[in-house]
């Protein structure tokens, strides 16, 4: 394999992180009509990574391509990765249908081998269905090492080191190429769409294909019985007095 | 609906005996530096307390206890009347000895009948977010403060019409609108602290004006109290409504000299499900003029704001965030931030996106970037929104808010600048000068500038040197001193600038007919 990277990115349309969503009324998933859609906060660290790496090595990457799983309007965040630096793109439709991570990994296998990438970077998980388990899955379908919640990664050659936050420290894993990682939020500070770019971007490669190109057949092992809120949180009290306030804490038994 | 505001707080007294070493700390979250000098001590030339107003007395204490029946609706408490007597920008300080927080309009109502018979003069203050120090007492006035009337009345979700207490917070109301899909016409970067009331009070302007316009067209009826304690209600008011005197329209603007105003009926507009915007880099301020032209020409229903900031605020507000700017390729002596809202976003974007690619290849945009999210978006604006924290951050501010026909509006920055710098009082970076610098930036969509001197000290010699000479040059250009923050007690003295003779004469007439005893925010207006 030759020691140029091609590196996948892929992304996911969620919901604005920044909208609160709000349960449909047959109380079988998330309204998503009139709602804000955005790329997956991880993700787009993801693709911040990606942009990095060639800035900060010279010639190693021969490309960074953007894929996304989801509905035709998931184009739109594949023209914001390509505005950020992406170089081509490929869009997977599947319609409004929810996908879950295996089948997304399934396709995205075949579109590692369409592209023949050597490293892939993802977010490590999505905030809509914060299932974090696409990279995972990925890594034991392509039978490649893995290093999940990257919060930094540096390259020499074909051999990547990536540090991991855990629990009470930091672990260091190194492999060699080809890998997969999967970025934490602490990774980067993603960045702007320069309006140049955004406008170059609308030159950039879109390839659009259906599940059925890649040959994966999209079925749900799945059944989303009730999606309902947390508990709304019970009105508080107003105290006169510190002694008040200790009764009542006491009587709470919070102290 | 709202969150309940403090649950289980321990009052600020008993903290501090806890920790001896936090007794003098002002609860502030931007205390720092220096007391604030008394009002009264540092226009003492300027301003006598007039000794027809009573002076507090106990009687006056029980009686007010009577009225609001709970000694947590009163505060007499030296440290706990910092807060109200204090501005956000430290640069006046009144000596109320007490606070009242009336929790009904027929509180409020006793209250101003029993002040107006004492001749006790009284301040009513909202959020305390003004820039003019309207809402700060000069002396003893009582303050009287509305964030206990905080409730929403009603809404009605086909005509957008909000009915609210007084004392509700901008952004609280927002939200309640939000989640039937409708928006208050009116946004500020203070509106996680000011008042709906206070607003109307001092006929704010802020972000959207441009898109919604003046709270004198939305704003559908008010309840106010008047200084004799009578209730004026025309809350119920229509849309459509032609008969007498529209008295509330006195009242919007009228900075709580003429009465107290308790409740708010404005009609809201549906929410734009679709917002965009655009940070972009401009060469110069005649360039600022062409795409603001451009802007308005196509994207013309969707544009809701037109912002613009000089390089130095950039500067300084990257200073205060300790951010980088979001524009990387380098310093621009122009930016603009553009705001889109409509209801479409496929056809909000390509209008932008069109508009924006014309802009960049006629060469009227440097660089630019278009917010992809939510947090980006929020991000883009908090570089305008910050910079009025900003320009205080090293000390303090002069902040002149000012109407000039476009053509000349930058032209009065650039004028400060040379002054200060001819009276050889600025440095950007060295602390042995007092003005770090002169600032301008605003929502050039309603011709309004506001001209920021950043200070890092008030003192006496760099108020010379900027008065009257801002206010001359502003009359000059047949410019406004005051285009949406009112007059209050720093431009008391400059409102003939503006005004004619028979305008002042008009107002002074209005005042005197419904305030005789002119208890109501004293010192200040005209």
């Amino acid at each position: 394999m030759s020691s140029k990277l091609k590196i996948l990115v892929p992304l996911k349309r969620v919901i604005d992180f920044a909208t609160k969503p709000r349960i449909n009324k047959a109380g079988t998933g998330v309204e998503t009509t009139g709602v804000k859609f955005s790329m997956n906060p991880f993700c787009d660290i993801a693709l911040e990574e990606s942009l990095r790496i060639r800035e900060a090595n010279k010639d190693i990457v021969e490309k960074i391509h953007a894929v996304s799983i989801g509905p035709t309007k998931a184009q739109d965040i594949l023209r914001t990765a390509l505005a950020k630096g992406a170089d081509t793109s490929t869009l997977v439709d599947v319609g409004n249908e929810e996908v879950e991570p295996l089948i997304v990994a399934k396709l995205l296998q075949k579109v590692v081998e369409k592209e023949q990438s050597n490293l892939i970077i993802l977010g490590k998980q999505a905030i809509d269905d914060d299932a974090n388990q696409t990279g995972q899955i990925l890594a034991g379908l392509l039978n490649w090492p893995q290093a999940t919640n990257a919060s930094k990664v540096e390259i020499d050659g074909t051999k990547v080191t990536v540090t991991r936050e855990v629990d009470g420290g930091s672990d260091t894993l190194s492999a060699e190429l080809p890998m997969i990682i999967t970025a934490d939020l602490r990774l980067n500070e993603p960045r702007y769409a320069t309006l140049p770019n955004v406008m170059k971007a609308k030159k950039k490669p879109l390839e659009k294909l259906k599940s059925s190109d890649l040959g994966v057949e999209l079925v749900s092992r799945l059944e989303t019985l009730k999606v309902e809120e947390p508990p709304a949180r019970a009105a508080g009290v107003k105290v006169g007095s510190v002694d008040e306030l200790v009764s009542k804490l006491k009587e709470v038994k919070a102290i | 609906m709202f969150k309940k505001q403090i649950l289980l707080s321990a009052r600020l007294g008993s903290c501090q005996a806890l920790n001896p070493f936090r007794a003098n700390a002002v609860s502030r979250f931007y205390a720092s530096g220096k007391a604030v000098a008394l009002t009264a001590d540092t226009y003492s030339d300027k301003v006598q307390r007039d000794s027809k107003y009573k002076k507090l007395d106990e009687k006056d204490l029980l009686f007010f206890r009577d009225i609001l029946k709970d000694g947590n609706y009163m505060i007499s408490n030296e440290q706990d009347l910092e807060f109200y007597n204090e501005d956000w920008m430290r640069k006046y300080k009144g000596q109320s000895q007490l606070v009242l927080k009336p929790k009904t309009t027929e509180q409020v109502s006793e209250i101003m009948k029993y002040c107006n018979a004492q001749k006790l003069a009284v301040v009513p203050q909202g959020g305390n977010t003004g820039l003019v120090g309207g809402s700060i007492p000069v002396f003893d006035e009582i303050i009287l403060s509305l964030s206990n009337m905080n409730k929403i009345r009603s809404f009605d979700s086909v005509s957008g019409i909000l009915k609210c207490d007084a004392g509700v917070i901008l952004e609280n109301a927002d939200n309640f609108l939000a989640e039937n899909g409708y928006i208050f016409p009116l946004d500020l970067g203070a509106k996680g602290s000011c008042h709906v009331g206070g607003v109307c009070a001092t006929n704010a302007g802020g972000l959207r004006l441009l898109r919604y316009g003046s709270l004198h067209g939305t704003v559908l009826g008010l309840e106010a109290v008047l200084p004799d304690g009578t209730i004026y209600s025309s809350i119920d008011a229509l849309r459509k409504d032609n008969t007498g005197y529209d008295f509330k329209q006195l009242l919007i603007g009228s900075e709580g000299t003429l009465g107290v105003i308790t409740g708010v009926s404005i009609l809201c507009p549906s929410r734009p499900t679709s917002t965009n915007v655009a940070f972009l880099a401009v060469s110069s301020y005649e360039t600022v003029q062409k795409v603001f032209v451009g802007a308005r020409k196509e994207l013309s229903e969707i544009l809701s704001a037109f912002e613009f900031m000089d390089g130095k605020s950039q500067l300084l507000t990257g200073r205060y965030l300790k951010a980088d700017h979001p524009i990387e390729s380098g310093d621009y002596p122009f930016y603009v931030l553009i705001e889109t809202s409509g209801s479409n976003r496929d056809h909000d974007m390509e209008k932008l996106e069109t508009f924006l690619a014309n802009a960049m290849e006629e060469g009227l945009v440097d660089d630019g970037i278009i917010a992809q999210d939510e947090a980006q978006s929020q991000s883009l604006w908090s570089w305008r929104e910050s910079i009025p924290e900003a320009s205080a951050h090293d000390g303090g501010v002069y902040k002149y808010d000012v109407s000039i026909p476009l053509k000349d509006l930058y032209g009065l920055v650039e004028a400060a600048e040379t002054k200060l710098n001819e009276a050889n009082l600025v440095d950007i970076d060295s602390n042995d000068k007092p003005v770090v610098g002169a600032i301008g930036y605003g929502h050039l969509g309603d011709g309004n500038l506001h001209l920021n001197v950043c200070v890092r000290e008030y003192n006496k010699n760099i108020e010379k040197t900027l008065e009257p000479f801002v206010y001359e040059w502003i009359q000059e250009k047949q410019g406004s001193i005051s285009a949406e923050h009112g007059l209050g007690f720093q431009k008391k003295n400059y409102i003939g600038y503006s005004k004619s003779d028979v305008e002042i004469k008009l107002i002074k007439d209005i005042k005197n007919h419904y305030d005789p005893n002119g208890i109501l925010n004293p010192y200040k207006y005209v």
